[in-house]
């Protein structure tokens, strides 16, 4: 029964991540660039759904439309103004902008909503009894997992099946073919990190809801860790994502029960090491022969 | 015969190096024509410049009576202009038929269906591999679903870069009998080729450049017996 707790406590945390991994790995496999600002725009999420519950009263379910919409404009400003220009720009200045970003995001969390940590209300509360009270899984896991397999097979129908998701798969394979079938690519690209960054709303309320504490920094380990899964899971690849995450999760909520709660980061990141070494490319990450 | 694209004085620069130096050609409406010179003459240059991937500093490009100068290569498919990139650059971990709606992508929905059937009509086999990831295509199953891709568009114009490049000799000639059908169903075809022999031998008129200069011009048997051009591209 303890084990079971832990699993799932593992699985729930996983979803977490795997939604961050999903909005970092479509990024990446569309822009070809790490957003290292993503981890950020979760923490900001989490603040609008704060604050519009907080001051403005307004129901959870609100509150989290409206930092989704937020996030997504935030998505979008912020490849406009800070990757656009880079487009053609050696991906180590990419990188470096990137960061900058996101200490430009924490620090004017800083500003505005200030150091001490604010309590979150989690957006359901309450628990499942099972098996006559041995076991309990919170509203909130619950909910976790199910928006994060909604959000997978949604990604996975959007890239398969539209026009629109087929147009962005041409762009990460060869944006100059794209752009003579007659797709815009800077179009496709402000999409994608406006898909990205909604999603990275609806983690940063479901981590807030998880651990009710939000801070300017609350955003840095959980986009650390994602990023961890979507590199284990295969970067670009969306099961990949979705796959990584849950391990990790999984790995970590065992770790920090059996072995050693501040090992727990350090296991995680060996055994991520050690997939690397096996399979380089991840766990699904693809290798497709070019013939020439 | 209407003058469907008119390019004027093109002067392309990458950095310091001037890859293309005034160069001025025109194709009418229902022509093969094609453009040939040994590798560096600028020939993929000028076709990417006609295609908006890169831009010329002076002159100007008319197509269908438009300056098209400056307009970005995204929007060029929908007025009439499709190119097939030199190496084919299909996208390999999509499958053949995605391939082809990627081609279609400018036109409504109703569209894609019809140009389909004409595009699995002129190539049989893409139609046999319609499901299969087009990365397990083999070289000349990949050019002609290059070419599929392009024609999904219903161009006015197809630019072809290099369509022979890396295949074997009977694949070469199969793809310039394509080439050649395509044109007698309709097609106008600006062909960039370093085969000059079969380049000149299905085109009406060709250009020869020689670093980044148009040097000979004339209708593609003439310059096939051309002393010059022999020499040159030839080998004889």
């Amino acid at each position: 029964m303890e084990f079971l707790n832990y699993l799932i406590s593992g699985i729930s945390l996983g979803s977490i991540y795997a939604i961050i991994a999903l909005g970092y790995t479509m990024v990446y496999g569309i822009a070809k660039m790490l957003n290292f600002a993503h981890g950020d725009v979760i923490m900001v999420g989490g603040y609008i759904s704060f604050c519009t519950v907080f001051y403005l009263g307004l129901p959870s379910w609100l509150s989290v439309l409206i930092a989704m919409a937020v996030c997504t404009v935030l998505g979008v400003v912020i490849e406009g103004l800070a990757y656009k220009p880079l487009r053609s720009a050696p991906s180590l200045a990419v990188l470096i902008t990137a960061i900058g970003v996101s200490y430009f995001l924490q620090n004017a969390a800083l500003l505005i909503w200030g150091a001490t940590p604010k309590v979150y209300v989690p957006v359901v509360e309450g628990s499942m009894p099972l098996f006559g009270g041995k076991l309990s899984i919170s509203y909130v896991s619950l909910l976790t997992v199910v928006v994060c397999i909604i959000i997978m097979v949604g990604l996975t129908l959007f890239t398969g099946k539209t026009k629109m998701g087929k147009a962005m798969r041409a762009c990460s394979e060869d944006k100059g073919a794209a752009q003579l079938m007659g797709i815009n690519v800077n179009r496709t690209i402000s999409m994608t990190f406006a898909i990205g960054s909604a999603l990275a709303a609806v983690a940063g309320v479901l981590q807030c809801s998880f651990i009710p504490m939000l801070e300017p920094t609350t955003g840095s380990m959980p986009g650390i860790k994602a990023f961890t899964a979507a590199v284990f899971g295969g970067i670009g690849s969306i099961p990949g994502a979705f796959l990584g995450g849950l391990l990790l999760g999984i790995i970590e909520s065992l770790a920090k029960a059996y072995i050693s709660t501040q090992l727990a980061n350090s296991i995680v990141f060996a055994v991520l090491i050690i997939v690397l070494l096996v399979r380089p490319a991840g766990l699904l990450g693809k290798y497709v022969p070019e013939k020439v | 015969m209407a003058v469907i694209l008119d390019v004027q004085d093109m002067n392309v620069y990458y950095g310091a190096i001037h890859a293309v130096k005034g160069i001025s050609f025109q194709v009418e409406e229902g022509e093969i024509v094609t453009l040939i010179g040994a590798n560096g003459a600028g020939k993929t240059t000028t076709l990417q410049t006609v295609s908006g991937l890169l831009r010329s500093r002076t002159g100007s490009i008319t197509f269908m009576g438009q300056n098209i100068s400056a307009v970005p290569a995204f929007k060029l498919v929908s007025h009439g202009l499709a190119q097939v990139p030199e190496g084919r650059r299909i996208f390999l971990q999509m499958t053949v038929e995605e391939n082809l709606e990627m081609g279609a992508f400018t036109q409504g929905s109703s569209a894609v269906a019809p140009h389909m059937e004409r595009v699995y009509a002129q190539f049989p086999r893409l139609k046999e591999r319609r499901r299969q990831i087009a990365g397990t295509l083999s070289g000349g199953e990949q050019q002609m679903l290059a070419m599929g891709r392009a024609l999904m568009s219903d161009p006015k114009l197809l630019m072809l870069d290099e369509p022979s490049m890396g295949l074997a000799p009977i694949l070469v000639e199969q793809i310039f009998d394509i080439i050649q059908q395509l044109n007698k169903a309709g097609s106008t075809i600006l062909l960039v080729e370093q085969n000059a022999q079969m380049a000149l031998s299905v085109a009406h008129r060709g250009y020869v450049l020689e670093t980044g200069r148009v040097t000979l011009t004339g209708p593609g048997r003439e310059l096939l017996e051309d002393e010059a051009v022999k020499k040159a591209y030839l080998g004889s």
